[in-house]
């Protein structure tokens, strides 16, 4: 019999961290994350977690903290969002670039300026090119399961990984979450093992200066410069793909919850007009999919979870069928389009699959989407799309744009 | 799970003399010490010892008379500012009075 327990996203997350027995958290408060870290360090307090909590100054020192602790052997937690994100970006690259399994929660809110707490995915989308993986989640279930499977994935290939959930939508809003037990997770998540560990009885520097060409030791090895440790980074990036599918497949075997790996699929097999998106929005497509059925329209969904590395191989087997696509996503990169969008497009360019692919960039700063204008938004494009008027520009859904 | 780690994962030396290669030969300026005036020389016992304690780079050897291993001195005269006896010159590599 599961325990379920009824929990917010911020608790899931630091349920999912107790039974992963996390054993150094360090944080910087930053809302919407702030009741996940204050759940945690109460985990700690009442000795229901054997973990050391370390306070910092800053979510750089925060970042910092949890390098220095993966690499003497910890497993660690660190949240943040928004600004928070933003202030840790040079220690992002320095945990990837370590080749450190650090995980973290970016509790996704948008970037100021004009100052706001509330929810788009700039933040994360920003942090797209620092060597994490990111996976997005869509529920508080998903959250608690992604955690668990964040771990095995990040110790597998030696990469650090971001589980990104929309702020206030997820994080502040309870669900009925089944709850594995630590033995349970035990048996899915061995402990871990570092790949290299500091130890004063073998010091060693590590990432120190290097220079542009490989050189030869002091004991006679040649070992690698810059350029190869970042093709080994982006190599074992592509190679998290596998890793991420199987560890989700194994995950579904034992706990009987399947997410899906890279991206899932709603009512698609038949569709003809596929939506898609990244996080929470993807629970209102499925209902607005579900709404356009109804008045005839033959619409799908793809809901993309794993946003890096981008799953280009499952996206082109995905979308194959449909006659059009339509991105929703709460990100822009200004001066082009949205993230999602590029990337999708960029994927499908090494097909042979060539149709029209509208874009909305929606929700920013926390602007709220409700089905029904998804449904409107989607027939607009559909229309404009038969017309062949359909333009490649970004458009701005529920944004007085006049 | 058990993949096999990269001894090269990430990139890593140990503590030894010449981890960076020879260093010397990046110098400008070298130290050169005038025993007639440098104070473990002048009074015959270990004494002083400045420049062993200000090198940045642990290039100095202390003894009687001081000596500064030119392998590894990268020629930056901290010791020659800061020798008390004004026995440290800092002159032209390659120069005659080098």
């Amino acid at each position: 019999m599961d325990n379920v327990q009824i929990l917010t996203g911020n608790q899931a997350a630091a349920m999912g961290a107790r039974i992963c027995r996390v054993q150094v958290v360090a944080a910087y408060p930053i809302t919407p994350q702030s009741s996940l870290m204050e759940t945690l360090s109460q985990y700690i307090e009442a000795g229901l977690l054997k973990s050391e909590f370390i306070r910092v100054e800053s979510e750089h020192s925060a970042m910092t903290v949890c390098i220095s602790a993966s690499s003497v052997g910890a497993r660690v937690l660190t949240a943040t969002s928004s600004h928070g994100l933003l202030y840790m970006h040079e220690q992002l690259h320095w945990a990837a670039g370590s080749r450190l399994p650090v995980v973290m929660c970016c509790v996704n809110r948008a970037v100021g300026a004009p100052w706001s707490i509330f929810n788009d995915q700039q933040d994360s989308i920003s942090q797209r090119d620092t060597g994490w993986l990111q996976i997005y989640c869509r529920n508080n279930q998903e959250i608690i399961d992604t955690m668990i499977q964040a771990y095995r994935i990040a110790e597998t290939v030696n990469l650090p990984v971001m589980i990104c959930y929309d702020g206030f939508i997820l994080s502040h809003t309870t669900m009925p979450v089944a709850v594995p037990t630590s033995e349970e997770v035990d048996e899915f998540l061995p402990p871990y093992k570092p790949h290299t560990i500091l130890d004063p009885a073998t010091p060693k520097n590590i990432n120190p200066v290097i220079f542009p060409n490989r050189k030869i030791n002091h004991e006679g090895v040649l070992c690698h410069a810059y350029m190869e440790f970042r093709y080994l980074l982006h190599q074992a990036a592509l190679n998290a793909r596998r890793v991420i599918a199987d560890v989700s497949r194994e995950y579904a075997q034992k706990f009987g919850r399947d997410h899906g790996g890279l991206l899932w699929t709603y009512k698609s097999e038949d569709a003809e007009i596929l939506v898609t998106s990244m996080g929470s929005l993807t629970m209102e497509l499925s209902t607005a999919v579900d709404i356009l059925r109804e008045q005839g329209v033959k619409a799908g969904l793809v809901g993309i979870r794993v946003f890096r590395p981008f799953p280009r191989a499952e996206v082109a087997e995905a979308f194959c069928r449909a006659k059009a696509i339509i991105v929703f996503e709460k990100d822009i990169s200004y001066g082009f389009e949205g993230a999602l969008s590029s990337d999708l497009k960029a994927s499908l360019y090494e097909t042979d699959i060539r149709i029209p692919i509208a874009n909305y960039t929606a929700g920013l700063g926390g602007r709220d989407i409700k089905a029904r204008e998804l449904v409107a938004a989607i027939t607009e494009s559909l229309a404009e799309i038969k017309n062949g008027t359909n333009e490649p520009i970004t458009k701005w859904l529920n944004c007085y744009t006049g | 799970m058990n993949s096999k780690i990269d001894d090269n994962i990430c990139a890593m030396c140990g503590p030894a003399v010449a981890e960076a290669g020879r260093t010397g030969d990046w110098r400008d300026m070298r130290p050169v010490i005038d025993h007639s005036r440098c104070v473990p020389s002048v009074k015959q016992k270990p004494s002083c010892f400045l420049c062993w304690l200000y090198c940045p780079e642990g290039v100095v050897i202390t003894g009687i008379p001081v000596k500064i291993d030119m392998e590894y001195c990268k020629g930056c005269g901290v010791c020659a500012e800061e020798c008390p006896a004004k026995a440290i010159k800092m002159v032209q590599e390659g120069s005659v009075n080098g």
